[in-house]
């Protein structure tokens, strides 16, 4: 288990919380709720080690186009770099709806 | 499904089974009623997985919900079988008994809440043993309690089904309400292999898994009081009818009849599951 943070530079405060997806085999959650700052933070605790820098590049290809001042946790059982995106995808659509 | 009608009528079936328990939860509640308690944000995550190198969900797998049923106020406790198999830890078991005594104190109070447990689990969570068992003691003594006031309903959909001890608190229930892809049983097949070996049962045979141990077996032999479909809207249907249905004696209250049922077996040559629906299916 590795926990993981990173932090990027945000365009637009967040209004809500959102919760998606299941700590489950293959499967990842991902809670999303307004920053304390003017920056997005993201926690990750991943089940498997010495990924960080796969890590990375998921999220710099996330937050190149989302812009929200979010405090985000992801709770990773084994995602693989496509399912990650899609669950933040559907993170940010649920911000949105 | 050998005609096109029926082909349409499965696809146009919304499953049950394929959603989250959180989406469960809305599926039972009467629409728009759905409020969550001690949710996600709240962050009552298990202290114990970590220390033993396993990420931890914020909910620790376990969604509480309160709504209404009917019109009635309801609380909905729906175990997500993905996180851990749905297995009760010490803060899951603590979500799953809190909800049922706060309930059980308004009933006493004379404000009758409809509980549902939505069932999805193989029971005590390895990693939290007794603490985990003491929870699942507390949910068979409230169960037990609220029952007198109000049905306790419990579904059990699949695919994961309900194991150990939780399979207790499924027959503790006033309704047990089951699909034909639930399990349910006291030990989990892969448990009765590596005990009494292959001789005795198969694990990876799932026809015979669910000719044993499968809802419309359980159904059959009378530990399940519904059979339905994989259908959100039938099982959500069959809820709302148990709270309105004439009291029936609790299982756990008729024991003579089931010691009775023993009596008719010889453990020497157990009969076959078919078998065993002829000679209790009646009874």
């Amino acid at each position: 288990m590795e926990r993981l943070s990173f932090t990027y530079p945000a365009r637009e405060p967040v209004a809500r919380r959102v919760h998606v997806g299941v700590v489950g085999s293959g499967d990842l959650e991902v809670l999303l709720e307004p920053s304390s700052d003017e920056d997005a933070h993201v926690a990750v605790t991943t089940s498997v080690d010495g990924f960080g820098t796969v890590w990375k590049h998921v999220l710099d290809r996330f937050f190149a186009r989302f812009g929200g001042a979010a405090a985000i946790e992801i709770n990773d059982f084994g995602a693989t770099p496509g399912v990650v995106l899609l669950r933040l995808e559907q993170a940010a659509e649920a911000l949105r709806a | 499904m050998s005609t096109a009608a029926g082909r349409e009528r499965f696809l146009a079936r919304p499953s049950f089974i394929e959603l989250d328990a959180r989406e469960r939860s809305r599926a039972i509640l009467d629409s728009g009623t759905f409020r969550e308690l001690a949710g996600p944000f709240d962050r009552l995550k298990s202290p114990w997985l970590p220390l033993q190198g396993v990420v931890a969900q914020a909910d620790d797998g376990v969604v509480i919900a309160r709504g209404a049923i009917d019109g009635q106020p309801a609380v909905v406790a729906s175990i997500e079988g993905a996180y851990q198999g749905g297995s009760v830890g010490e803060v899951s078991g603590a979500k799953l008994a809190g909800a049922l005594e706060l309930a059980l104190r308004d009933a006493e109070l004379g404000r009758p809440v409809r509980p549902v447990l939505l069932l999805e689990t193989g029971g005590v969570r390895l990693q939290e043993a007794n603490l985990g068992l003491a929870a699942i003691a507390e949910v068979h003594a409230a169960i037990v309690a609220l029952r007198r006031h109000v049905p306790v309903v419990a579904v059990v959909a699949g695919l994961v089904g309900c194991f150990g001890g939780m399979s207790l608190a499924a027959a503790l229930c006033s309704r047990l309400i089951v699909t034909r892809q639930a399990r349910l049983g006291m030990n989990g097949p892969e448990v009765i292999e590596q005990e009494a070996g292959l001789a005795e049962l198969d694990a990876s045979d799932r026809a015979l898994i669910w000719r044993l141990m499968g809802g419309e077996q359980r159904h059959a032999t009378g530990f399940a009081d519904v059979l339905v479909e994989d259908d959100a809207e039938a099982i959500a249907a069959e809820v709302r009818g148990a709270f309105t249905a004439a009291p029936a004696t609790p299982r756990s209250e008729q024991v003579e009849a089931l010691i009775a049922r023993l009596a008719t077996i010889d453990a020497a040559q157990p009969p076959e599951p078919a078998a065993l629906r002829t000679l209790w299916g009646s009874s």
